[in-house]
């Protein structure tokens, strides 16, 4: 056995007798050694993106000579907006109950959108009229304006939890149902072939060949539904005034008086920056389910 | 040709046929002629290969006796109760491990969990891949993963064996490597096999009957029993008497296009 390598382990060494390399072998090393090479540039941008909020507030501050309609500086939305930490009335404290409401809600849509979508892209996978049947309303329920339907969604649904749980779900489906859709015709042929030599049920192919070869693509779907459900809770808060309020009816609110509206600024930041958690935790989850086999999953760092 | 005739005989004829193609014949429903007028039997303890130019229909012989796709007149009978098929491609599922796709077979036709566990660790024995059950294909050598599709294949114990040339796309030194195996699982199982490949050396090392394909509309144009014993050592490639078959049946594909 001629294996030259050094870097292969002994382990596979002694078992690899067919001569070749493991793909395994191939590590991924190197790229992110040096990990200032990661956050500089962005940190870089960072900065450009503070220096223009700083013109611009400069700018507006200096014409109107007053703060009516003044854009705060960023140091005023820290200070005024986020450090009255832990204050019953002002500052992260209350908006963090808001926001509470919004994540309930977004995973509550989301969970909706998932559970929805997959029985959806399922029943479509199973029969083409069952897809043909549904595919245009799939995509009538992305393209409609959702601020256009929603005095319609008001008459049907109220306007407390159900509805805006209707907004989130009617954003978040469709990228669900066609990635789901999309991995589960994507099983391989061969594959196919071999579960209708072993007699294998439609029930069969279902749940051991075409789901768990969706999952990648599924979960493809699921992280841009995040973004879309986070938006669904948002815009709901903006347009429904009854119910439990989330982050977006905080801001709404801080938007009224100039002098909160630091405040505004950090609900802003906080509904953003709870965007980007749920998409960092979704490709983690991801990640974790699916790097034994996927070659999307990296160990990332 | 230096063997003698009498040590000739390859182990077939042992049962009856368990494959069997009588003028079977296959024109696709876009007006493709594949097949014409095809006949042959593959008994217990025969492996028979079909060499081929490519496109000529073999792959279609071995889907219609697999009952893949179902050919268009002619008789074919095998015994689908217990098949065994290996692909063009190892067809493993990525997100199983070895062990679980050594299962796979066994658990759709609905064997018993520890049953099945237990032939899977002995047909990856068999196949030499002890210590890789934990892994996931993606880990894997193109040699590890056609093993990989074996041992699938063996968990079942099919009285009849068909390869799609399974070996096809791996290299030479892996893919002699896997024959000299694929001799001693022939050895120790005693299917009836039914090899499509298109390299000559390969279909003469591993066969008790080598059959030569026409261009499509494939027709049998040579039939050759191989007249050497049930054990094919390595070198044996290296013996005039392999070289001289491989020459003549070289020079039936030269007409076969």
């Amino acid at each position: 056995m001629a294996m030259t390598t050094q870097h292969v382990p002994s382990f596979e060494a002694a078992l690899t007798d067919d001569g070749e390399d493991p793909v395994r072998t191939i590590e991924r090393t190197g790229k992110s050694r040096n990990p200032l090479r990661n956050f500089v540039p962005p940190f870089l941008m960072f900065l450009v993106f503070l220096g223009i909020w700083y013109a611009y507030s400069g700018l507006r501050y200096d014409i109107a000579a007053q703060r009516i309609n003044a854009l705060p500086f960023p140091h005023e939305v820290i200070r005024d907006g986020f450090l009255p930490l832990w204050d019953e009335n002002n500052g992260l404290r209350p908006a963090l109950g808001y926001l509470w409401v919004t994540l309930i809600g977004t995973l509550t849509g989301l969970g909706v959108s998932i559970v929805l979508g997959v029985m959806i892209a399922v029943v479509m996978n199973l029969s083409k009229s069952a897809e043909r049947a549904i595919f245009p309303y799939a995509v009538v329920a992305q393209t409609v304006p959702i601020l256009a339907i929603l005095p319609l969604l008001t008459q049907v649904f109220g306007e407390k939890f159900m509805v805006r749980l209707v907004v989130i779900v009617l954003i978040a489906i469709f990228p669900v149902i066609t990635n789901t859709l999309f991995g589960l015709q994507s099983a391989d042929r061969l594959h196919h072939d071999l579960f209708t030599l072993n007699k294998a049920s439609r029930w069969t192919r279902l749940w051991k060949l075409e789901l768990p070869g969706a999952v990648p693509a599924l979960m493809t779907g699921v992280r841009i539904a995040s973004g879309g459900a986070v938006i669904g809770a948002v815009v709901a808060d903006f347009f429904f005034t009854r119910g439990e309020k989330g982050i977006g009816f905080f801001i709404r609110v801080k938007q009224q008086r100039a002098s909160e509206r630091p405040e505004m600024f950090m609900g802003t930041i906080l509904a953003s920056m709870f965007g980007v958690v749920m998409f960092l935790v979704i490709g983690y989850i991801t990640n974790r389910a699916i790097r034994n086999w996927h070659d999307s999953a990296r160990d990332r760092t | 040709m230096m063997t003698d005739p009498g040590t000739a005989a390859p182990t077939s004829g042992s049962g009856a046929p368990r494959l069997k193609f009588q003028n079977v014949s296959m024109v696709f429903p876009d007006g493709t002629h594949a097949l014409d007028d095809v006949s042959f039997n593959v008994a217990p303890g025969e492996f028979v290969t079909v060499v081929g130019p490519s496109g000529c229909g073999k792959s279609t012989l071995l889907r219609i006796a697999s009952g893949l796709t179902p050919h268009t007149s002619g008789v074919c009978e095998v015994d689908r109760g217990s098949i065994g098929y290996v692909f063009q491609d190892a067809t493993l599922l990525p997100w199983r491990t070895v062990q679980r796709n050594v299962e796979l077979n066994a658990e759709l036709h609905g064997m018993p969990k520890a049953e099945r566990q237990a032939k899977a660790t002995d047909a990856i024995k068999l196949v030499n891949l002890v210590g890789h059950e934990k892994k996931f294909p993606k880990q894997l050598s193109g040699g590890m993963k056609m093993r990989t599709s074996l041992a699938r294949s063996l968990v079942l114990n099919p009285k009849v064996f068909l390869f799609d040339e399974p070996f096809g796309a791996l290299d030479e030194i892996t893919r002699e490597f896997l024959n000299d195996e694929l001799i001693r699982l022939f050895q120790h199982e005693q299917f009836a096999g039914l090899f499509i490949t298109h390299s000559i050396s390969e279909a003469v090392f591993l066969s008790t009957r080598v059959l030569v394909m026409s261009a499509r509309p494939g027709r049998i144009i040579g039939d050759y029993q191989v007249p050497f014993g049930a054990d094919r050592p390595h070198d044996l490639r290296f013996d005039p008497a392999f070289a001289e078959l491989c020459g003549r049946i070289s020079n039936d594909l030269k007409d076969a296009h």
